[in-house]
């Protein structure tokens, strides 16, 4: 397990990844995968007990992208993890007759079902966690969604079931941004009032600012430690984390940087990271 | 005595036996356990069950989530709301994602009769099988039934199976019911019309091929319970002998039996084919009977046709 103090690192290299990623298949989607990419860093660092040698491991946990689009931050994990080569996503992401697509593909190894159509997420983690309990295993199953996401219905006859059935080895992280591609959010279908949507549902709710490493941390350990209830941690985020080039940008969902722009948001990445260095 | 064991309790009564012996079998309902005939295998194996409500989105995407941990998953709903509310996770979590999930659409067709066309589902036929790597059942009888979910229990792939509400006549019996994964079979040889159908329309297709054999008119005919994959060899094997093809279906009338039948033989062994099926409008008010009655999907219906056929055909 790395510390904090090295996350605090990787997140800006997992970030170039990302980005490199981008570049190299001609676009992607990267404002939310930048607002994302610390909730799978920390989850795949810290919390999740999967592993490239474990992939088929039936106590294994389970984690489902359910805004699947983040693609490039989940290659950018799953290579930093060892489940797939990093060159090899690079040389050939959205290549004719390559298996690296824009979204999820559960062909290839450590990734467990396929998403891209929003909403689907939830209701399948739903019944991976009622797998886990019908075959007394200790695994835990996690989902993350977007904030835009959240207007698809299947999303709450999800949280219906997962409070219906106690599933408190199910773990939802709502990746809350507030943007979206047409707009703000909140301007294009409200979101308001997550905290008080999801309890209304019977959910165990942790509020957090969302690029946070050690909020993040602390709320993947409450959530494992909350009994009788599953939990959704509603990550605070910002879209485009981690340069003024694309923070809070809209037009940034899904976007091929101009060289300039890729040199530019290298540059902060660089910065960001050389602080985080110099960080107490 | 006529059979008044429905198609749906012959899968829930196999569910319930093999289940047994088998803990990864899970049966989910969408408040239909009643309707699904799946009351008793919710009573006898209640860890093995979940109930979604009625949500059939979070039903499917539940049940591929449970298959994706090796369950062997039945999920159980009315085949209107199954096949069409939650088609988008047929088509991603059943079918891309690959996952352990046999539909089993129950009251099919024009089974609620009177409730409607937002209950009827004469669309799931071509709406499922468009979907890459969905697989589309419908078998004819209780036996069939059966032996269809027998075999399925023993695969690992997606599929649907639509079934009627009530019991219909038997076409097999207990110890004589061949049946071959994904192969037609033949009930009746003939060199004058094949007949191809598949659901309840097999019966009253067997009847009036005896109808015709009266008329000095020899038909095929073929329970053609694998919509897809359709078997091409049988679809050719019957055609090529015959002067034309008749298939006959409890669906709307593009997408279906008929059209699949009509590609193979256009493509490879041109004949006349003649699609008997519901209209491509919302069906006039009647029980199941009636309605196929007024729709000539019955014996003196399906005679009729077949003789008009032949008549064009140069008989």
């Amino acid at each position: 397990m790395q510390s904090t103090r090295e996350l605090e690192l990787l997140r800006w290299d997992l970030r170039q990844d990302a980005l490199d990623i981008i570049m190299a298949g001609g676009g992607g989607h990267i404002g939310g995968d930048m607002s994302v990419i610390d909730t799978l860093m920390v989850l795949y660092e810290r919390h999740l007990r999967v592993a490239p040698e474990t992939i088929a491991d039936p106590g294994r946990d389970r984690f489902i992208l359910s805004k699947g689009h983040a693609m490039e931050a989940y290659y950018s994990i799953l290579c930093h993890s060892g489940f797939l080569e990093l060159d090899d996503v690079k040389a050939r992401f959205s290549q004719f007759g390559s298996p690296y697509i824009g979204h999820p593909n559960n062909q290839l190894p450590g990734i467990e079902m396929n998403s891209g159509s929003l909403g689907h997420g939830l209701p399948v983690a739903v019944g991976m966690a009622l797998a886990a309990r019908m075959d007394d295993l200790d695994y835990r199953t996690y989902v993350v969604m977007g904030d835009g996401e959240l207007a698809e219905g299947s999303v709450w006859e999800g949280a219906m079931s997962g409070s219906m059935y106690a599933l408190d080895n199910l773990c939802a992280v709502v990746d809350r941004n507030r943007l979206q591609i047409s707009g703000p959010t909140e301007e294009v279908m409200r979101q308001d009032s997550q905290e008080e949507r999801w309890a209304s549902f019977g959910w165990n709710v942790l509020s957090i600012p969302g690029n946070s490493i050690s909020a993040l941390d602390a709320a993947f350990s409450l959530a494992a430690e909350t009994k009788g209830k599953p939990t959704v941690i509603i990550a605070n985020t910002t879209k485009g984390y981690g340069s003024s080039v694309m923070e809070n940008k809209a037009s940034w969902h899904h976007h091929l940087p101009t060289t300039e722009e890729y040199e530019r948001i290298s540059m902060d990445f660089a910065a960001r990271k050389e602080a985080a260095s110099h960080a107490e | 005595m006529p059979n008044r064991i429905p198609n749906k309790q012959a899968i829930c009564d196999v569910l319930l036996d093999k289940a047994a012996d088998d803990k990864n079998i899970v049966v989910l309902c969408s408040d239909s356990r009643g309707s699904a005939s799946m009351t008793p295998f919710f009573a006898a194996y209640p860890e093995q069950s979940v109930e979604a409500g009625i949500a059939e989105q979070d039903l499917v995407g539940m049940a591929a989530g449970l298959a994706s941990c090796g369950k062997k998953v039945f999920v159980a709903s009315p085949a209107s709301f199954l096949s069409t509310r939650s088609y988008e996770q047929v088509k991603v979590d059943c079918a891309y994602s690959d996952t352990n999930v046999t539909l089993i659409g129950v009251s099919g067709g024009v089974s609620y009769g009177a409730l409607g066309m937002s209950h009827h589902s004469v669309q799931d036929i071509a709406a499922i099988g468009a979907i890459p790597n969905m697989r589309v059942y419908l078998p004819s009888d209780r036996f069939q039934s059966a032996r269809l979910v027998e075999t399925l229990l023993e695969d690992d792939k997606p599929a649907y199976v639509r079934v009627g509400r009530s019991a219909v006549p038997d076409v097999y019996s207990q110890d004589n019911c061949p049946f071959e994964m994904n192969r037609a079979t033949w009930l009746r040889q003939g060199t004058d019309i094949a007949i191809i159908a598949c659901g309840e329309m097999v019966r009253p297709a067997i009847d009036a091929a005896d109808l015709l054999a009266h008329e000095g008119i020899a038909a095929s005919v073929l329970d053609m319970y694998c919509v897809k994959p359709l078997d091409r060899d049988a679809v050719l094997r019957a055609a090529s002998r015959a002067k034309a093809v008749l298939t006959v279906e409890e669906a709307s009338p593009y997408g279906g039996l008929g059209s699949r039948v009509a590609q193979v033989v256009a493509e490879e062994c041109p004949k006349p084919v003649k699609s008997l099926a519901l209209p491509d409008s919302p069906v006039v008010t009647g029980t199941s009977a009636e309605v196929f009655a007024h729709y000539g999907l019955d014996m003196a219906g399906i005679a009729s046709v077949a003789i008009e056929v032949l008549g064009g055909a140069g008989a």
